[in-house]
Formats: structure tokens, C-alpha cells, sequence
């Protein structure tokens, strides 16, 4: 009989990459111009994380799902419209900042104790799931915070695939160097597991689903947590877009084998 | 007057790598815009005392050498460990380390537990008012920010590629080689293997000088009204093979292999540059049948020449983005350019 895993998401809400952003300083630092206004979608690798939780849960049954999102409300709102669509959890919300200018260890802090106040959470059964980088701090340490803060000693970054073996072992490979992947096995939970694209697709949306997480979703963003993050130990002086545009030649007038023939020149030069 | 420790690792055949040597440049950098003399490295993995000869003519006041056998896979708990434990002995204002799977995994989490904050994906350090700041990407390489912290010791890991690797001269280089505890449970996770390519083609290579990045109009019908997978396939890989070319792609080719569609075999994610994907800094790269504006153009944004081709004059990713457009065919190109690469190779 399976008993199933205390699976924890941390996953923060980014803006839609199709959007143009700006920068600007503001009396608060550096955030983005328009935030507020600019669609927002869950974090790429973080929803990878929350996808393979789902799978997970469907293989191990009594398995729960916490989704612990820090973000402002009302933008966390908007997103689970449609991510609370695609599989079961228990959301705690976080009302705060969710910026590329946030500190990334203010925020593991916050979110690990976070995690450390949920009620009836098995740490031998505790997977804690994210994404590897944020798609706003870009940074990759937050989920490590989480695991010194939790005295987690088992972390594994840059993941592709996981697997629980017969004997509850899991196994997972880890993004490295050269398009290659590091394969280890941990002997049981706790692990701390930072996401990358992983291989599942993302599952479709079922509104009824939809219904039974939003009887939840709803009244747990009106208790959500407010925390503030501000930290005095990062210190942005600047914030710039790339502005560097190439005087591209446009070549209209060549034959196949005449740019080829130019092609192999630039390639062979040293 | 403040301390540096370079950290670094071993690679796989008990060398330093490339972007040790670029990591050792980074805090040459710092100490001289500080001018800080007081430069320790740490070196761990197996083979780690032979790779100090390596260092021999980089001006460090003393080299420590840890290749237990518990640290020489890279693995969270014994490297967290080795990075607390040498931190907490040395002291560092400034630790510096290359930004590679092994580092980013366990130095954040190490430098943490001994009171330190770490900064990834570093792509320049320069002084101001005798303070350090840092460079990096935010938001996916689409904001550039220039940061300090307060934090010590302060841990930068510097991102491959984006600091020239410091030329050392031969010599051997007197070390001290330490020794870590293991305390009970961290032996928790075993590493088993590096597995290679999933396709079983090897084509994402950091270290080559061309970045071949294919776009989904290969599987797109052509001037005849059809699909030439089979060619694509043939040509890009052939193409490859004759250049030592690293594979990238965009992700709307990569979409199309997870969607089930047809597409190129031997893609993965793993492949996939762009907002999503990696932002690989190869001197060289040559764009072929890529659309799109920017986000997904990031993908491209740190390769120092860029050339195209593209059937549309206008396409945003070539457009202001590469030095060179050629507007054709790319299969004509292609099939080319490996006819006269080979015949050169003969």
C-alpha cells in the first residue's frame, strides 16, 4: 500500500515573456514599469515542478500537493484561473513582491518558514519541489536556502526526470555540462528538487477540477500571509535593457553556392 | 585590505576545465580593481592535487587541495559541506567560482550555512569607490543590472564564457591538502552515471566555436509544396559533424518533437536557446530558418558574430540582430556549404 508523499511547490508568478519590459526606479528600488498591469503567467520550470507533482500524486496515492506561491494577490488570482484547471492542491499564498529585483535568499527565508508552519507535514515523506531558476532573478538559489533552512541535505538542480524505484529509492537526472544529465539515486525523501523542462506535457485544462480547487483557492488568498520584502543587503545601482542593435548587411543578391562559399571562409577563419 | 578564495572543481577526467580558468580571470579582476593580495584557492575532486599544477604563475598565497574520494562526484551534500567547511576556515570576503552544474547545485547552499549570500550567472566585476559590484542578466537575459551586496563572505560564480580564461604558466604549485569530516547521513544519494545525449547524438558542445541554430522552418513545407525532414535531418547533422557545430534550436522546433509532430530526431530540450532555453556564448553563430522577435531572439544574445539565413528579408530574428542576413534558401546553403566542406576535409 502506498502512503503516498507531502509533495511542497514553491512556485512564483512571472510576467507573460511575450511582454516588452522596462525598467524604473521607483522610491522602493528598481521594479518593472507597468508591473501591475502586465500579464502574468506561473513561472516556467515552476510550473514543470507542479506538473510532476500532479503525476506524482496520480502514481502514489495519498499523496498531497501544497502550493506555496509568493506574489501579489491579485495577480496570484489571475494566474490560477487556469493553472488551478490542471490537477489538485492546497494553495498558500503569500502576498508579496514577486520581482526580478527581490532577493532571492529574502524569499527562501520566507518561504521556508513558510513551509516549516504547515500543519501536518511528514518530513519522511517531504519532496520539495520548485523551479531550478526563477524566470525573473534568474538566479538559482532559493530552493538551496529552502534545503539549509529545512536541513535538507539532498538537493538536486536542473532536473529532467524523476523516479521512485521499488524499494522507494528515487531516482533523478540532473541537468549538466555538454547536453548531458547526472543520474543519482537518494534512498527516501526529504529531497529539495530544482525543476527544468522535464519531459511531461503540460496537462490540459479540466473545469471541474477548476471548481473543486477554487472552493479552496478563493478563501486562501483572502487569508494569504502579507510579508515584505526588503532586503538592505542587495543593492541594485542599475537596470538596463540591451540597446545594442546590429547594422545587419542583408544579402539578397547572392547565389546558394556564392554564400556558401563565404559561409565556409567565415567558418574556417580563425 | 579583504581575502578572495577561488573555488574550484575538477572535471570529470581529474583536470580543470575551462571555466576554472575564466573563474581564476574573474578574481585576478576583483583583486586588482580592490587591490587585494590576499588570494587563496580551493581545489576539489578527484585528481584535484595533480590539476594544481595547472595553477602554476596565478599569484595565490596558498593553494588547498581536497580529493577524498566522499567529493569527488558532484553531489549537494559533500560539496554544500566542502564549501562551508572551507569558507568557515578561511574566512573570505569574496569567494569566486565558475557558474558550472556542480557549483550552482551546492555553493549557494554551502556559503548560505557558513553566513554568506552567493550570486549566480556573474558576467562582470568591477570596483567603485573601493566597493565591489557585479553584472548579470535578470528576467531571462532581458535586463542587464549592475549589484553590490553587503553580505561576507560575498560567492560569485561566473558565468561560462563571459570572462576570458586566465593563461597559466607550467610549473608545479606547492598545496596543502585538507581534510573534511563526513558527518553520518549525508551518503544519502549516490551518483551514479553521466549520461550522455538522450537522442544519443551528441550535439549540445559549450567549448565549440559555432553555434548552429536550427528554426522550425526546416519542417516546413518547401518551394516544391512538401516536407523534407529527412533532408534537414541529414544536412544539419552532416553539417555538424564537419564543424564540430553545437546544436541549438528554438523552441518552437522543440515544441513540435513534445507535441508529437514531426521534427528533427536528435533534438531535446536540451537544445532549446531562447527565453526558455540556454543563452550559450559561442564566438561564432549561424541562424537558419529561425523566426520570431524578441523574447525568443535572447537566445543569440551573447554570441559575438552572428550570420542568418532566412527567406525573409524582414524577420525579426535576424533583422538588427545578426551581422549578416542572406536571404535564401537554407537548404540550398547547406547542402553546399558540406559539399565544400568536404571536399576540403579530403
Amino acid at each position: 500500500m502506498s502512503v503516498g508523499y507531502h509533495i511542497v511547490v514553491c512556485a512564483g508568478i512571472v510576467p507573460d515573456p511575450l511582454q516588452a519590459l522596462e525598467p524604473m526606479q521607483g522610491s522602493a528600488g528598481f521594479a518593472l514599469k507597468n508591473e501591475m498591469m502586465l500579464p502574468a503567467v506561473l513561472d516556467t520550470w515552476a510550473s514543470t515542478a507542479l506538473y510532476n507533482a500532479f503525476h506524482l500524486a496520480k502514481q502514489h496515492s495519498g499523496t498531497r500537493v501544497w502550493l506555496v506561491s509568493a506574489a501579489p494577490r491579485a495577480k496570484l488570482q489571475q494566474v490560477l484561473m487556469s493553472v488551478g484547471q490542471k490537477g489538485s492542491f492546497e494553495l498558500i499564498p503569500i502576498d508579496c513582491q514577486a520581482s526580478g529585483f527581490v532577493d532571492s535568499y529574502e524569499l527562501g527565508e520566507l518561504l521556508a518558514d513558510t513551509i516549516k508552519g504547515i500543519h501536518g507535514l511528514n518530513r519522511n515523506r517531504l519532496l520539495i519541489f520548485g523551479g531550478w531558476e526563477s524566470g525573473s532573478r534568474s538566479s538559482g538559489t532559493t530552493l538551496q536556502v529552502i534545503a539549509e533552512k529545512l536541513e535538507i541535505r539532498d538537493v538536486f538542480m536542473g532536473v529532467d526526470e524523476l523516479q521512485v524505484l521499488g524499494d522507494g529509492a528515487i531516482e533523478v537526472l540532473e541537468r549538466v555540462e555538454g547536453g548531458k544529465h547526472l543520474r543519482s539515486r537518494c534512498s527516501a525523501p526529504p529531497i529539495v528538487v530544482g525543476w527544468a523542462t522535464g519531459n511531461l506535457p503540460e496537462p490540459p485544462n479540466n473545469p471541474q477540477i477548476g471548481m473543486q480547487n477554487m472552493r479552496w483557492i478563493m478563501p486562501a488568498l483572502q487569508k494569504a500571509k502579507i510579508a515584505s520584502l526588503t532586503t538592505t543587503e542587495l543593492k541594485v545601482l542599475e537596470a538596463s535593457l540591451p540597446t545594442q542593435l546590429r547594422n545587419t548587411r542583408v544579402v539578397r543578391d547572392m547565389t546558394p553556392d556564392q554564400i556558401a562559399q563565404e559561409l565556409v571562409e567565415w567558418i574556417l577563419k580563425k | 585590505m579583504g581575502r578572495l578564495l577561488v573555488f574550484l572543481h575538477t572535471e570529470e577526467e581529474g583536470k580543470l576545465g575551462r571555466t576554472a580558468f575564466e573563474a581564476l580571470t574573474a578574481a585576478r579582476e576583483v583583486c586588482e580593481a580592490l587591490n587585494w593580495d590576499d588570494l587563496i584557492v580551493a581545489v576539489i575532486g578527484a585528481g584535484a592535487d595533480k590539476a594544481t599544477a595547472e595553477l602554476s604563475g596565478f599569484p595565490a598565497k596558498q593553494v588547498v587541495v581536497l580529493d577524498a574520494p566522499e567529493f569527488s562526484k558532484p553531489r549537494y551534500s559533500t560539496d554544500s559541506l566542502a564549501a562551508y567547511e572551507i569558507v568557515t576556515r578561511f574566512k573570505p570576503d569574496v569567494v569566486v567560482g565558475p557558474n558550472t552544474s556542480r557549483f550552482q547545485r551546492a555553493l549557494p547552499g554551502g556559503i548560505y550555512r557558513a553566513g554568506g549570500k552567493t550570486d549566480t550567472h556573474i558576467c562582470a566585476v568591477f570596483a567603485r569607490d573601493r566597493q565591489l559590484f557585479a553584472k548579470k542578466w535578470i528576467y531571462r537575459q532581458r535586463i542587464e543590472v549592475t549589484f553590490t551586496r553587503t553580505s561576507k563572505p560575498w560567492g560569485l560564480l561566473v558565468e561560462p564564457g563571459a570572462f576570458k580564461p586566465a593563461k597559466m604558466s607550467t610549473g608545479s604549485v606547492s598545496f596543502e591538502k585538507i581534510v573534511i569530516p563526513i558527518p553520518e547521513g549525508l551518503d544519502r544519494t549516490v551518483v551514479l552515471e553521466v549520461k550522455g545525449a538522450i537522442s544519443g547524438v551528441q550535439t549540445v558542445r559549450p567549448d565549440a566555436d559555432l553555434l548552429f541554430v536550427a528554426g522550425a522552418g526546416w519542417t516546413k513545407k518547401q518551394s516544391d509544396g512538401q516536407i523534407h525532414l529527412k533532408e534537414a535531418e541529414e544536412l544539419i547533422k552532416e553539417f555538424l559533424e564537419l564543424t564540430g557545430a553545437s546544436l541549438g534550436s528554438t523552441k518552437s522546433l522543440v515544441d513540435l518533437s513534445a507535441e508529437g509532430a514531426a521534427t528533427l530526431s536528435f533534438l531535446t530540450p536540451l537544445n532549446q536557446v531562447g527565453q526558455t532555453g540556454s543563452t550559450p556564448r559561442h564566438p561564432r553563430g549561424l541562424a537558419t530558418c529561425c523566426h520570431g522577435e524578441e523574447p525568443h531572439t535572447v537566445g543569440w544574445r551573447f554570441i559575438n558574430e552572428r550570420r542568418a539565413i532566412n527567406l525573409d528579408p524582414n524577420c525579426g530574428w535576424a533583422r538588427g540582430k545578426a551581422d549578416v542576413l542572406y536571404v535564401a534558401d537554407a537548404f540550398a546553403v547547406i547542402r553546399k556549404v558540406n559539399e565544400l566542406l568536404r571536399q576540403l576535409k579530403k
